[in-house]
């Protein structure tokens, strides 16, 4: 039997993760719940995000947590856009076709971020990655603990941005019923937008909060994707407190798993959660029968 | 058998066939490889295209197939041909299974996507740690020429090879698609209640076209380890498969008889033209290809309703008036 405290330090590393993960999820389960399709190109957004995070450290200076509020404005209107211009209308009212476009999307930018930054593994190359901060008996990472502190924050934001704000009503509008939200004159095409601009500037405070500890490649979204996919199908999609659930569950099953049977082991569970969720209970812990 | 549905593959293929008379080895080297792509397409346009359960995990199928035959050839001496066999039943029995637990769950639309995709994922990160697989070590098939191995020395034997069983499923493809299995598969596509409402039993009909989808496609896989001689997880069970098959369908025409075929040959003739005209430019740079095939499959869907097959058609038809 492992000593109690590494096994306390592996489910607190896990809820540090989880957070994280959360935020990640937290833009997919947005935008299920509202477009009623999985952004696959979720992976691809998050590793642009963490290019453009690394980018504004190397290039102009900026530290990743003053960057959170500019990237998130720039990719809460490149979210508009690609919903607007791109995904909308290539995709014809379709679900199917919605699917195969965000796929085609995800194949396009997780490509262009490798042709631009070749397979090149880049970090901040700063010590303050390496940062800890002790409680009780155990060492805890200090950027991971600034990116449990302002992921919850953020779902806060949300929640009340969902809640209190006259377009976050529309938003639920259009999830709750499209053609009646229609008729009183919302435009459903512009809250469509809205919500997968929402859904990409959670994608950017969560390229924010990584970037200390994450390496940043082009395929480092795919890491996170399928687990994103698994915290989203395990919350319920759309729950958005299933997706902070969902996420602290699974940080804690990956670290506890890595812990007891080895990393690529670890991920295996993520993967049999999520096919044995999808098989058993597809509307997750706090999904709504669909 | 609607013949014209079948005489432009076939004069198509032939033509292909004809190619080792005239062509240099690089183009032989680009047809192989789209052929490959092409009958594993096919497989995905039953499931995908026919009945209209998109797969975003189709490796599993060719991995299985691919794996069959050379675990089989290089672990207990098997001969070639009966590896093709095996692994082409194993692909169906893989589709089977798959579709058994996913199906019966009512897994539809993104939910199976997700599915194919996670069993795929998972059965990568097995192959890379089990022995049995080599392992990430891959494994290599011994070189040995000669038809009773499934081995060619010359690139137009295998060439024909590829050609004929393209050609022997576009006829299956044809032969089903009027078939009373072909009308329940489109029917279950176009409105799965008023299916089932008719009659029709949902589940088996998915269930044949899944295994019979993973058969073509796990034979494809089959041919691919015969034809390069090495596999390893990432090349069986990895993310590149799936979606270029997806993507062929397609771009060719998902649910046509000849838009698997000519899909895969337009992405890999694209994609080879895209790295040429830059790599002119910029030296070889990475990704170019995949980045063409992400939007060409954007473009299809937003200006391509039933792919290049559907534009033809209606080009004819506007033609013929």
């Amino acid at each position: 039997m492992l000593p109690p405290e590494l096994i306390a330090e592996a489910v607190a590393n896990g809820l540090l993760a989880g957070a994280a993960y959360a935020l990640v999820a937290l833009g997919l389960t947005l935008v299920y719940g509202v477009l009623h399709i999985v952004n696959f190109a979720h992976g691809a957004l998050l590793t642009v995000a963490m290019f453009a995070a690394w980018g504004m450290h190397a290039f102009l200076g900026v530290e990743p947590y003053a960057a959170i509020v500019p990237l998130a404005v720039a990719f809460m209107a490149l979210g508009y856009g690609l919903q607007r211009w791109v995904i909308g209308p290539a995709s014809h009212g379709d679900d199917g076709n919605t699917l195969l476009v965000t796929l085609g999307l995800s194949i396009l930018l997780e490509n262009a971020m490798l042709a631009l930054f070749r397979s090149d593994t880049r970090s901040l190359g700063t010590e303050a990655g390496f940062d800890v901060v002790e409680i009780g008996p155990m060492l805890l990472s200090r950027p991971r603990l600034i990116g449990f502190a302002v992921s919850l924050a953020t779902a806060a934001l949300l929640w009340a941005v969902l809640a209190m704000t006259d377009t976050g009503k529309a938003i639920r509008a259009v999830a709750k019923e499209k053609l009646g939200a229609q008729l009183s004159g919302i435009d459903p095409r512009h809250i469509y937008a809205v919500t997968f601009g929402l859904g990409c500037a959670c994608l950017a405070v969560a390229a924010c909060l990584l970037l200390p500890t994450f390496y940043v490649n082009p395929r480092v979204g795919n890491a996170f994707v399928l687990v994103a996919f698994t915290i989203v199908v395990l919350g319920g999609m759309g729950s958005i407190p299933g997706a902070l659930v969902g996420g602290l569950i699974v940080g804690v099953v990956e670290s506890l798993g890595g812990l007891l049977m080895g990393e690529s082991l670890g991920q295996l569970g993520i993967f049999v959660i999520f096919i044995l969720v999808l098989l058993l209970r597809p509307t997750g812990l706090f999904g709504a029968r669909a | 058998m609607n013949p014209r549905e079948v005489w432009p593959g076939l004069a198509l293929l032939a033509v292909v066939a004809a190619m080792p008379l005239v062509a240099s080895n690089a183009v032989l080297n680009f047809l192989l490889s789209s052929l490959v792509v092409a009958l594993a397409a096919q497989g995905w346009n039953i499931l995908g295209g026919y009945a209209g359960q998109l797969s975003f995990g189709h490796a599993a199928f060719f991995g299985t197939g691919a794996y069959a035959t050379a675990i089989l050839q290089t672990r207990y001496g098997v001969n070639a041909w009966a590896g093709l066999a095996a692994g082409i039943a194993l692909g169906a029995l893989v589709g089977w299974a798959i579709g058994l637990l996913a199906f019966r769950a009512r897994l539809r639309g993104s939910y199976f996507a997700l599915v194919t995709l996670a069993f795929a994922e998972v059965l990568r990160i097995l192959a890379n740690a089990a022995d049995v697989t080599g392992g990430a070590a891959g494994l290599l098939v011994r070189l040995a020429p000669g038809a009773g191995n499934l081995q060619f020395a010359s690139r137009a034997g295998f060439l024909w090879l590829l050609t004929g069983a393209v050609a022997a499923v576009l006829l299956l493809t044809a032969w089903i698609a009027h078939r009373r299995l072909g009308a329940r598969l489109v029917a279950v596509r176009e409105n799965e209640d008023a299916a089932r409402a008719l009659g029709v039993d949902v589940l088996r009909v998915k269930l044949s076209a899944i295994a019979l989808s993973g058969a073509i496609t796990a034979a494809a896989g089959c041919l691919y380890v015969q034809n390069f001689l090495y596999l390893d997880a990432t090349i069986a069970y990895g993310t590149w498969i799936s979606v270029e098959v997806l993507i062929a369908c397609v771009l060719g025409g998902a649910g046509t008889v000849l838009g698997p075929v000519v899909g895969a040959l337009a992405l890999h003739g694209v994609g080879e033209l895209a790295k040429i005209a830059l790599g002119h430019v910029a030296g070889p740079v990475p990704g170019v290809d995949l980045v063409v095939f992400g939007a060409l499959l954007i473009l299809a869907v937003a200006f391509l309703p039933r792919g290049v097959m559907g534009g033809l058609r209606r080009a004819l038809r506007g033609a013929g008036r």
